[in-house]
């Protein structure tokens, strides 16, 4: 690498929006450089770090609407109606196999099968089965590919979260959203690359805590972290002015403060200042840029109400989130995570799942429907997953109408929408019990590479060299599934 | 010779990477194995043809010159020197069938045009081969001759010059006075100077001004708090446990003791040994636990500073080897520069480190006596107490005072004594009822309790504690006739509170007592040793299920009820077994007793006037001459503390003394410390890295590509400790100046601070590293005098300013022929706008603090109905002077880093880090420009300029004193100007508006000023603090 080639890569490595440009006086900067192309004929966006895409993408951006918690595939999803005649009998050794359980259920004596106390139906001309949990998603159901056969090694929320996130169970490497930030980058100089949002769902109000870290930017630099809008107060912080500062006086300021940069500039030749003040016009036009996201003042009624976007929600803010997904996808959002919590439900499922499914169930259908009728579902990706399942067998007492489901990683369900996936069919599956995969095994690192690959881009090259070694998102690991892609 | 400014690029882009050669055969400088070679082989081939035996390819190994020569399974020569049409590595590099082609399509590498041909022509040159660099003992090389000696102020100089000159570049001017006390000052305190420290230098006329100033700024405080922050990246210091919960632990006097030793100029050898080995070294010097030196218990907290995990669930011995694995990757990164983590699955594929050696590594650190989960509230064990001096004076004062009580209590006293005597006659003449423990034939539970039977004759309650419960005694009478029944309600260490009770507090609750069932025999009266207030033991026979006989407060003891018949019953007449039965039906539930043991009398009117200890009870049947020594005392004891009323106002007085001195000891502040289990645990090697797949047994050892442990030295943490700052090692040194350069410049001299193997970078300056790392050993690891050979550097002191073409052709400044300008680390930019406006409390040490953050922040990731059972989960802002401490004593929570923190890339230290990385961009513009901390910070910098002048020329001018350590320019003053006579006219007519920007912060605003004015001013304020200037060290 020569130097200029190494200027420029430092340069385009600051993102979020880091592209040096724009800035008053940069033309004699940008001069000196290889003008870099962003358009949309390599794929790779503003601060991308690949060449070009590997291969023909399917998918320009995500929506990943993470469920937090582990939700129950055996409740919701994956529809066994032999389950019944083995209800609240002991889990038969030959299915557990001697599997490794959490330390919450690992000394029960008794392992007692449940069958789900739901009704299930079919739905859609697939005739996909699910539990009348989700009625709206019924509604798009041949959108869906539902993957019946994920699989994964952790067996707890913070190791398995940042398991499907980083391909590693312990901290310190990027999630897969940063690794797009870094590979490919925003579709919009003005808008971050890769955006989280959070809510808390109405089912286990003791539900687990979430770490920055799953969205976190790893080894990689700062600029690629997800960038969290909140549903309170700035939706990025640090935006609004401090009280009694106006647009006309922040312009003012700005004025002056370019100038005054603009002198240090001339005088250090150090073209990092340049980099500043493009930096704080950035910033300016944000202040503008975000708050016209994040106000769903203009959107027409009957989109709200398809939502279920309400004054006073009871789903801790996801149906909102989920609208705004759309609207940060319109706006060259590469990847936008939801972060619903809420699933992890020990105890009282019967009655924490109701509430969590239907939190859930509306906004969900809504946002894919959403996508189809306005043509972006074409090139979005939708996900609909959480870290792990949960078991067959009750974790604490089985009676007449109450039951609890402790973690299970060795078998659980996804449903994926949109861009390049086999709609209307169903990948995998497991045995009468849930509890293992019979059939097409997709490990979360074969998952992962999927999604890149679906995104044009192959798992094994976006790397980042780190302490000496090349690092990816599927570590040494991960096949492309075929089979889910149309 | 300088080149053509057309070509100044890529010529000096070339020079950086290839630097000096000798000319080869083919007219070009001759290759170098470890600059121009290895990296390419180490990139693309070593994967499969390296050091790692499981993942070699064709038998063919070409990190080594023979095997290369000899070839892999094929039989042909990889490389035939000097031959590379001979050399099979060149033809599969070359060849056009990709069934042949290195490296494999499918592999995902390739090598460029440019790569192939270097390695061809490297085999044509005769394919020299070097060991890594890293590896070899650095020697102390030879400082380079130079055309012009006029430059150099140290040793340094003469390697950068030496560089420069071979390029043909000079070097930039010294900076000025006022850019140079700045730059130090930074550099040095993480502080800017104040306007006078900057006028006293700029007017120091002393040759030796410079090197003064340097001196007074490593003596300040502050350095030592400079240098921390460094080492608590590297230490992965945070001040929660980091999984899940992420609840509060409590490190801070680690901290402090790093501060210390920095300002102390503890030698980086003792530093190293004490924050490693602290324990050992402690147990070394002083054999006996409670004497050790608490200092060095606390160094050795530098490895607990990992997460520890406790989420329910999660499988104690995985997360137990997990805080292993990251001792060896903290240790092997900060010192040794290597990255061991690529051999805990497998042998390194680039560096020589097999497996083997990573759990041998592993070994040293396996031994800790902790728990897996351990990460609830507070420090994990094992840990060490630390009394502040305060709560050491008063636990001592305390002491001496409960000693005294202890004594009194202990000791004849004439009055108490001739008291007890009488007790003891009195006691024999009414209760010398003879008791015999009833023969049971069966006893019963309604509600499932089950009894185990003890030695004494009691009955203690295991399982579940029942709600209510009644308890059924079926007693054979042994006695001619029976007079009195006793329930005795026994203390015992396996019941909550130690009982007697089951309920969780040890209380009891015996709501009736009936004997022989429906026709139950009358029960006259009833006396206990002791009855709780409005629960007299007459309750137990009143036949009223809602009131029973209860004991607190006092639990843990031993109590008596006495119950005597109306009737005697005699076994003749009466005939039958005799049933008893407790009942526990009051609306206290689950205060059964737990161990309970009915006896029999047959003495007429027994009484129980005191539920006396078995001890007692025995000592008391004898004469007093006949007691033995111990049943002296356990009478006198037992006299003192429970029947004597003056004794008992002592004893009141030792309880009272004893609960300050409890409650004081659980305030004591502690910190999580090293150990070592008695023996050492044995270590396995873990296939695939899992904890549940234990693979060889292994034990301590240094890697065997290193040299081993000098001999003498013990195979422990502290052996391995010595050997890693001892002579034989070469990369420690290397590894720390490398990194101290970094401080300065940006970047090390190896950029990739964090690796030095042969998968990281190579040195721009060589010699200049192996120099400064034997000069750091040579002069006793002296930390100070490595900082202060470098600031003095005529290198350093360079000007920053460099025309742009020279800054783009060497944007890292890699060549060093300019100084150092780099933006301020996160801490540094706050701790600067908080000295220029004079918010800085510049406390150094102890607590960490709270200050303002967003609202929401960490309630959004972990609000949870049970939140209050853990700790760090709301953020509760502090006021006050701890709002404008020092950046670095904010209070880091893993997983929720203060965003203004994180957004000027500070880690989350969830894993040990050497090199921040440093962006550029508009979510560090919102933070400078809308943060509270930054908007009250201009507002009182806005007051702190009102108040210095009336003339606006010269407020300006403090303004950029304070702020940038120098006078404005002329066109910086009508800039400034300008925005002032827009903001004064502005908020003239706006003043809710400059009433509003004045609130922000909790800061009062002084009396007396101008709202509008000083919103005029905290506009310019935050204008000069958002300046790239001012948050760059230039």
């Amino acid at each position: 690498m020569n130097l200029n080639t190494a200027y420029q890569t430092m340069q385009t490595r600051r993102h979020f929006f880091g592209r040096l440009g724009g800035g008053i006086g940069s033309v004699a900067l940008a001069s000196l450089m290889e003008p870099k192309l962003f358009g949309t004929n390599t794929g790779v966006g503003v601060g991308g770090h690949l060449t070009g895409l590997h291969h023909t993408p399917k998918a320009k951006r995500v929506i990943y609407l993470f469920q937090s918690g582990g939700p129950s595939h055996i409740d919701l999803i994956d529809y066994k109606p032999a389950l019944r005649a083995h209800h609240g009998e002991d889990l038969p050794a030959s299915i557990r196999m001697g599997q490794r359980l959490t330390g919450m259920t690992s000394g029960q004596s008794k392992f007692p099968c449940v069958a789900p106390m739901f009704e299930w139906k079919q739905h859609g001309k697939s005739g996909l089965w699910l539990s009348e949990l989700l009625p709206h998603v019924g509604g798009v159901a041949d959108q869906l590919c539902v993957v019946k056969s994920m699989w994964t090694e952790a067996i707890n929320h913070d190791p398995a979260v940042t398991y499907i996130q980083t391909g590693s169970q312990q901290a310190g490497r990027p999630a897969l959203g940063s690794w797009l930030s870094y590979g490919i980058g925003s579709e919009n100089e003005q808008m971050p690359a890769f955006v989280v949002m959070i809510s808390q769902g109405s089912g286990n109000k003791t539900d687990q805590p979430l770490s920055t870290r799953y969205w976190g930017n790893g080894f990689l630099p700062g600029e690629h972290q997800g960038v969290r809008f909140r549903s309170s107060g700035d939706p990025v912080l640090y935006l609004s002015d401090p009280a009694g500062i106006d647009r006309p006086t922040r312009r003012q300021m700005l004025n002056a403060l370019d100038e005054l940069n603009q002198l240090t500039a001339d005088q250090v030749g150090d073209p990092e200042v340049n980099a500043r003040i493009a930096q704080y016009e950035m910033a300016f036009r944000m202040q503008a840029s975000v708050p016209e996201l994040t106000d769903l003042s203009g959107e027409p009624r009957h989109v709200l109400e398809s939502y279920g976007v309400t004054d006073a929600p009871t789903d801790g803010g996801y149906a909102r989130n989920c609208l705004l997904a759309r609207r940060m996808i319109e706006r060259g959002v590469r990847f936008v995570q939801l972060m619903h919590r809420g699933w992890d439900q020990h105890n009282a499922l019967p009655k924490q799942i109701r509430g969590q499914a239907g939190d859930v169930d509306r906004p969900t259908a809504a946002l894919i429907a959403d996508l189809k009728q306005r043509g972006l579902l074409e090139d979005t990706l939708v996900i609909w997953g959480g870290e792990f399942g949960r078991t067959v067998y009750s974790q604490g007492a089985l009676t007449k109408d109450d039951y609890g489901r402790d973690h299970h990683g060795r078998c659980f369900s996804i449903l994926m929408a949109g861009a390049g996936i086999n709609a209307g069919t169903t990948y995998g599956s497991s045995d009468d019990f849930c509890y293992n995969i019979v059939e097409n095994p997709v490990h979360i690192h074969d998952f992962n590479a999927t999604v890149l690959h679906l995104l044009g881009i192959d798992h094994k090259r976006l790397t980042y060299k780190f302490q000496g070694r090349n690092f990816r998102l599927t570590d040494v690991h991960g096949e492309v599934v075929k089979g889910l892609m149309a | 010779m300088l080149p053509s400014q057309a070509t100044l690029l890529v010529w000096l882009g070339a020079q950086i990477l290839i630097g000096r050669g000798v000319l080869g055969g083919e007219g070009q400088a001759l290759l170098e194995f470890n600059r121009d070679i290895r990296p390419i082989l180490s990139e693309q081939c070593f994967t499969c043809h390296g050091f790692d035996t499981h993942q070699r390819k064709g038998q063919l190994r070409l990190d080594i010159r023979d095997e290369a020569l000899h070839g892999g399974k094929s039989g042909k020569p990889a490389i035939v020197s000097g031959r590379p049409e001979s050399s099979e590595l060149v033809r599969r590099l070359l060849t056009t069938d990709p069934e042949d082609l290195m490296p494999p399509p499918d592999s995902g590498k390739s090598l460029t045009a440019a790569q192939r041909e270097t390695l061809r022509r490297w085999v044509a040159e005769g394919a020299v081969y070097q060991e890594h660099w890293a590896f070899l003992a650095p020697k102390t090389p030879v400082t380079p001759a130079i055309r012009s000696n006029s430059w150099v102020r140290n040793p340094i100089d003469f390697f950068t010059a030496a560089r420069m000159e071979s390029l043909g570049l000079t070097p930039r001017p010294e900076a000025d006075r006022m850019a140079l006390i700045r730059r130090l000052a930074l550099d040095l305190t993480g502080l800017p100077p104040t306007p006078a420290d900057v006028e006293t230098f700029v007017a120091d006329n002393d040759s030796q001004a410079y090197e003064h100033l340097v001196r007074r700024l490593l003596d300040s405080p502050h350095y030592g708090e400079r240098m921390a922050i460094e080492w608590l990246d590297a230490a992965r210091y945070a001040d929660t446990h980091g999984y899940h919960i992420d609840s509060a632990r409590d490190m801070t006097a680690w901290r402090d003791w790093v501060i210390r030793a920095f300002n102390d100029n503890k030698p980086f050898d003792q530093f190293t040994v004490e924050q490693l080995a602290g324990d050992l070294l402690a147990k070394e010097k002083s054999p006996i636990a409670g004497s050790r030196d608490a200092d060095l218990l606390v160094a050795s907290g530098f490895n607990r500073n990992h997460m520890i995990n406790y989420e329910g669930g999660a499988i104690p011995e995985e997360y137990a080897a997990a805080y292993v694995h990251d001792r060896v990757n903290a240790t092997a990164t900060v010192w040794l520069g290597l990255t061991m983590a690529c051999a805990q699955c497998h042998d390194h594929k680039y560096d020589p480190l097999t497996m083997r050696d990573y759990y041998s590594f592993y070994a040293f650190f396996n031994n800790v006596p902790e728990n897996g989960l351990d990460g609830r509230n507070g420090n994990a064990a094992p840990v060490v107490r630390l009394p502040t001096e305060n709560q050491a004076s008063e636990l001592a004062r305390l002491s001496a005072k409960l000693e005294e009580w202890n004594h009194r209590l202990a000791s004849p006293d004439a009055e108490v004594d001739a008291a007890q005597s009488a007790w003891e006659t009195e006691h024999k003449a009414q209760g010398a009822a003879a008791w015999t423990p009833a023969e049971v034939v069966e006893l019963k539970s309604d509600q499932g309790t089950e009894f185990r039977r003890l030695d004494d004759g009691s009955y203690l309650a295991t399982g579940t504690a029942p709600e209510k419960e009644v308890y059924t005694f079926t007693i054979k009478p042994a006695l001619h006739q029976i007079t009195g029944i006793r329930v005795e309600a026994l203390a015992d260490d396996s019941l909550p509170s130690h009982g007697p009770g089951r309920h969780p507090n040890g209380n009891i609750g015996l709501s009736d007592i009936r004997v022989n069932g429906t026709e139950a025999l009358k029960i006259k009266s009833a006396t206990a040793d002791f009855s709780q207030a409005d629960h007299a033991v007459a309750q137990a026979i009143d036949g009223d299920d809602s009131s029973a006989w209860t004991i607190l407060p006092q639990s843990g003891r031993n109590h008596a009820a006495v119950f005597v018949l109306e009737q005697p019953f005699l076994p003749g007449t009466n005939g039958g077994p005799l049933t008893v039965q407790l009942m526990f039906h009051s609306p206290y539930v689950q205060h059964e007793i737990g161990r309970v043991r009915v006896s029999l009398t047959s003495t007429p009117e027994p009484r129980e006037p005191s539920g006396l200890p078995d001890a007692v009870r025995e000592a008391l049947a004898k004469a007093a001459g006949e007691r033995t020594e111990e049943q002296r005392a356990s009478v006198r004891k037992y006299y003192r503390e429970e029947v004597s009323p003056v004794a008992r106002e002592w004893r009141e007085q030792q309880v009272a003394l004893r609960k300050q001195r409890e409650s004081i000891e659980g305030k004591i502040p502690t910190a999580m410390v090293m150990g070592d289990m008695g023996s050492m645990r044995e270590t396995h090697m873990l296939n695939r890295g899992q904890y549940d797949q234990p693979g060889a047994v292994v034990t301590a050892a240094t890697p065997a590509a290193l040299p081993p442990l000098p001999p003498g030295e013990a195979p422990n943490r502290l052996g391995l400790a010595r050997w890693l700052v001892s002579n034989q090692q070469p990369l420690t040194p290397r590894v720390i100046v490398n990194r101290y350069w970094q401080m300065y410049f940006g970047q090390g001299l190896v950029k990739s601070a964090e690796n030095l193997g042969s998968q990281g970078d190579l040195p721009t300056h060589p010699e200049l590293l192996d120099w400064l790392a034997v000069e750091f050993v040579r002069s006793g690891w002296n930390v100070k005098h490595i900082q202060e050979l470098i600031v003095t550097s005529a290198t350093y002191r360079q000007s920053s300013a460099a025309p742009r073409e020279q800054v783009v052709a060497d944007p890292e400044n890699r060549l060093l022929a300019r100084g150092p300008r780099v933006r301020l680390g996160a801490e540094f930019i706050r701790d600067m706008a908080m000295s220029v406006s004079g918010l800085l409390n510049p406390r150094i040490g102890g607590e960490s603090v709270l200050p303002y953050q967003p609202s929401g922040l960490w309630e959004e990731l972990m609000s949870r109905e049970d939140n209050d059972a853990f700790t760090a989960q709301k953020y509760s802002q502090d006021h006050g002077e701890k709002l404008y401490r020092r950046t670095m004593y904010t209070f880091v929570k893993r997983t929720a880093v203060h965003p203004s923190l994180a957004t000027f890339d500070a880690p989350d230290r969830q894993v040990c880090t050497v090199r921040r990385p440093r962006t550029n961009t508009p979510l560090q513009a919102l933070a400078l420009m809308n943060d509270p901390t930054y908007v009250e910070a201009s507002r009182v910098l806005g007051e702190r300029l009102l108040a210095s002048s009336t003339d606006d020329v010269a407020r300006v001018e403090t303004a950029f004193r304070l702020v940038l350590a120098r006078a404005p320019k002329a066109a910086e003053l009508a800039i400034v100007r300008r925005l002032l006579e827009e903001q004064r006219s502005h908020f003239g007519t706006k003043p809710e508006a400059a009433d509003k920007l004045l609130r922000v912060g909790e800061r009062p605003v002084g009396s007396g000023v101008n709202p509008a004015e000083l919103a005029a001013w905290t506009v310019v304020a935050s204008t000069l603090l958002n300046l790239d200037e001012a948050i760059t060290k230039g």
